[in-house]
């Protein structure tokens, strides 16, 4: 591994500021169990202090007992490294995250990666109360919820009912 | 702050991993494959919220603590959760209205826990409040569907009701250790909920075919360390990696 100063990263002319580098290092790192996004475009990563190189990423975790919680800490971490900072990561519970903070370019990288993104708080729904969730890939309307959780805490499954596929739901929290 | 906090932050913590880990019991034996994705998955919820409550109880009383030494390293009468949590299994009916009583309360808690003028419980209340949204619409759900399904299912929601309902009461007790932060505005006062979770579990109850007990029987102790058998076999299973390997980090 190439371990570059702060400095001597600045250098490159790459990024010319360090707490914008600081910020886009944090930023870019994938999310481990939708790789598809990055951390940065789902909200997780609120804020960098910087001084000298030693920065502080604040961190908002999606659920309470998302296991990829500490693998997101610790790749943040080890990025932050590689380009030559002294990484200190704060876990922040207020405000709690909210799938709002995902960003457009993220909502539509999680469609294209064949889960629809969330639509509406769901917390004001009622019992049996339907959201209009539509097909990642068919666009179509015409959905049913499978189960209310699927393969991580913060996605349900569907199915859609015009082209038959399986899908998952960014569920709105 | 000082150890009284602590103390009451426990019976909260207590309550969220022993449900937890029942839930985590489903894992493999549910009914449909669907419920057993959702009830572990409602078990890791629960389970991060004592997570939080636990880290949170460590820096409130001794920073050397972590919150592996309060799940792995204490016994059943140092335990303070409510009996309700740690009822077995049993059946999936069972385990549904175990989960409706727990949620629908929590809601409530979490809710009230917002104005709370401690900022770390604010925090906490604020995602387990979004979580509890999900979990007493599931367990909400289900009950609609098993009450309102077959004479069996039905049947299966009425024993359930007839095993579960006492331990409810405990729910709404605000221990002696919890009082000092009530009156500070810390912590919600539990008496408070009740009016509005009868209301809630009445109308559910209603939809699903099942009479609300009349009755005021009521079983405590859970929150002075009394407890049933169950929850020693509980923790024997969920402690025993950890006693095994002592202070073992990966």
């Amino acid at each position: 591994m190439v371990t570059h100063t702060v400095s001597e990263r600045n250098q490159t002319g790459i990024i010319n500021d360090d707490k914008a580098l600081a910020w886009a290092t944090a930023s870019n790192v994938l999310d481990p169990e939708i790789p598809c996004v990055t951390v940065g475009e789902l909200g997780i990563v609120r804020d960098i202090e910087l001084i000298e190189d030693e920065v502080t990423v604040y961190v908002s975790p999606t659920y309470s007992g998302c296991p990829a919680v500490l693998a997101i800490e610790m790749a943040i971490e080890t990025e932050l490294l590689k380009v030559g900072f002294r990484p200190n990561i704060k876990r922040i519970l207020s405000p709690p995250w909210t799938t709002d903070w995902i960003s457009d370019v993220g909502r539509e990288k999680l469609r294209k990666f064949g889960i629809t993104p969330p639509v509406n708080a769901s917390s004001k729904m009622g019992l049996f109360g339907k959201v209009n969730v539509e097909c990642p890939r068919c666009s179509s309307n015409n959905t049913e919820k499978l189960s209310e959780f699927g393969s991580t805490a913060c996605k349900a499954q569907y199915r859609c009912k015009n082209c038959l596929e399986p899908f998952d739901y960014f569920k709105c929290i | 702050m000082s150890k009284i906090l602590t103390k009451a932050l426990l019976e909260l913590a207590d309550d969220h991993l022993i449900l937890g880990h029942r839930l985590s019991e489903w894992c493999g034996h549910a009914p449909l494959l669907e419920e057993d994705l959702a009830l572990p998955n409602m078990g890791l919820d629960l389970i991060g919220t004592a997570r939080s409550l636990y880290t949170y109880a460590c820096q409130v009383e001794d920073k050397n603590k972590s919150e592996d030494d309060f799940a792995f390293l204490r016994n059943e009468r140092e335990y303070v959760n409510c009996l309700l949590v740690e009822r077995p299994n049993f059946n999936f009916a069972h385990t549904i209205l175990k989960q409706l009583y727990f949620s629908v309360f929590m809601e409530l808690y979490w809710a009230a826990a917002l104005n709370s003028d401690d900022e770390m419980l604010v925090g906490i209340a604020g995602k387990a409040k979004k979580e509890m949204a999900y979990h007493v619409r599931h367990s909400g759900e289900w009950t609609v569907r098993l009450g309102d399904g077959t004479s069996v299912s039905n049947e299966k929601m009425l024993q359930a009701v007839n095993a579960l309902h006492l331990y409810t009461n405990e729910l709404f007790i605000n221990t002696e250790n919890s009082d000092t932060y009530i009156s500070k505005n810390i912590l919600p006062d539990r008496t408070s909920f009740k009016a509005n979770w009868q209301k809630k579990i009445k109308t559910i109850f209603k939809q699903a075919f099942i009479t609300y007990p009349n009755n005021n029987d009521e079983l405590l102790g859970g929150r002075v360390g009394l407890h049933g058998e169950e929850l020693g076999h509980l923790l024997a299973s969920m402690q025993s990696v950890h006693r095994l390997h002592p202070g073992a980090q990966w």
